[in-house]
């Protein structure tokens, strides 16, 4: 049984942020990571970050790692870092049992911060079993991370900030946008983002949704249909394009089955993108010592994952008596990073969404 | 781009493949729906939907929307499915060979 301070599970923007606060409280941490490198979904991130400095902003996502790397190289052996390791379950106990290389390893923290963040959810319409139809996040993981171009012509389902920046990158990649829907009748991602697109042409079509896809071993052809305004089909507004990929870019779910497992609360939030944990201002959920940062605890931005990051890892040190004599500061430094991020118009949503499972 | 018109009143038609994984198809589900299975867990049960490799991930919302839209319910007053270890399919031998410490 391997003995941590605190267990943090996922390497992403959360984890990372997570793992250097904690630490640099002085707490010994081991980050328990699936993928065979730390960084999550920020290593496909090839466009530059909004928000303030203090969260990268103007700096691309697939540089921040390495930013996030030196800082944890600084703070030497309190950082463990497990690679190509699956966090199988989280028992009552607070034993974490973790599948790497075929083995099987159980780790006993006596605390744990979960920042696994969330998956693609997907649509059923007739043919969603195509070669051809992807998620918009795996589409840029094989064209930013592999280099491979997923195809030729496209319909980008989804004009959320994901559908619009995926649509740009396959536009920087050579690759024909034909169109984006969404069954919304409004652009959900940022104006900035929708206006780039539309500039080089790309219509996009709000009140939307796909109908069929077409093709025997392949997609060949997407049929599309009008919404009105009680997300009904208008009859006789079927529109053919021909198209050889389509990305679903429908929203995120927190990726939360280790919170279940372990009991804690958890509430339905549709503005947070399903099922997300009850917590306090500290991170921490309803089952003392398991705190929660990034997507897990309810889909927003890489931005606020990492101050959330920050934020779980300086509580769950503080609260095994780690602090230093900057821990109010820090933290409050992070409270206010964060009502920032979400301030105005554009986090109205999260804001509604947080006022349920902050208590 | 070209407009025709389609007077086809399947949009969910059957045939669409709801759990990947295991191949399960939106006529199955609602088969099943129909004779009373009205939950995830009952469903995954007697048809498989979430037990392959992405253990539901893809799937349990499509399904919950079904079982919502029959029952005219919100998701949220849904019965959500008993989450257990381990959260991804291993290999028997794995456990047997029991737990390997550094």
């Amino acid at each position: 049984m391997i003995k941590t301070d605190i267990a943090i599970v996922g390497g992403g923007p959360a984890g990372l942020c997570a793992a250097i606060s904690a630490a640099s409280q002085g707490a010994n941490v081991t980050i328990i990571e699936k993928a065979s490198n730390l960084g999550g979904q920020l290593i496909k991130q090839t466009h530059m970050f909004f928000g303030s400095q203090k969260q990268y902003a103007s700096t691309r996502g697939i540089d921040i790692p390495d930013i996030l790397m030196n800082e944890l190289k600084k703070l030497g052996s309190l950082v463990n870092v497990m690679l190509d390791s699956t966090v199988l379950g989280l028992y009552e106990d607070g034993v974490l049992t973790v599948e790497q290389n075929n083995k099987y390893i159980k780790i006993k923290p006596d605390s744990i911060i979960i920042a696994t963040g969330a998956s693609e959810k997907f649509l059923a319409f007739p043919n969603n079993d195509l070669p051809g139809i992807y998620g918009a996040g795996a589409v840029q993981t094989l064209m930013n991370v592999h280099g491979i171009k997923p195809g030729n012509k496209v319909v980008m389902v989804g004009a959320g900030n994901i559908g619009l920046i995926v649509s740009y990158q396959l536009l920087q990649a050579g690759i024909e946008v034909k169109a984006i829907i969404d069954a919304a009748p409004k652009i959900g991602g940022y104006y900035v983002h929708a206006s780039k697109v539309r500039r080089m042409g790309v219509p996009i079509l709000t009140s939307h949704t796909v109908k069929y896809a077409h093709g025997k071993e392949v997609l060949k052809k997407v049929t599309i249909v009008k919404l009105d305004n009680n997300w009904q089909e208008v009859p006789g507004s079927e529109i053919d394009i021909d198209a050889d990929v389509m990305c679903i870019s429908v929203g995120l779910s927190p990726l939360a089955e280790l919170l279940w497992q372990v009991g804690c609360d958890m509430i339905y939030v549709p503005e947070l993108g399903g099922h997300v944990p009850v917590r306090n201002q500290e991170l921490e959920t309803s089952v003392k010592g398991v705190y929660v940062a990034g997507d897990v605890a309810g889909v927003e931005e890489a931005s606020s994952a990492m101050v959330e990051g920050r934020l779980a890892g300086l509580c769950a040190a503080k609260n095994l008596g780690y602090a230093k004599e900057n821990f109010e500061e820090l933290k409050n430094d992070c409270i206010e990073q964060l009502y920032s991020l979400r301030s105005g118009p554009v986090g109205e949503k999260i804001r509604a969404g947080l006022s349920k499972v902050i208590v | 781009m070209e407009v025709r018109s389609l007077r086809l009143d399947d949009y969910y038609s059957d045939n669409t493949i709801i759990c990947r994984c295991e191949e399960i198809t939106l006529g199955e589900i609602r088969e099943l729906i129909r004779k009373g299975y009205r939950s995830v867990d009952e469903i995954k049960r007697i048809s498989r939907a979430g037990m392959g490799p992405c253990q539901g991930r893809t799937c349990r919302q499509l399904i919950m929307q079904e079982i919502a839209r029959f029952e005219g319910k919100s998701l949220s007053e849904l019965k959500m499915p008993t989450f257990r270890p381990p959260t991804k399919p291993i290999k028997m031998e794995i456990l047997l060979g029991g737990e390997k410490d550094e």
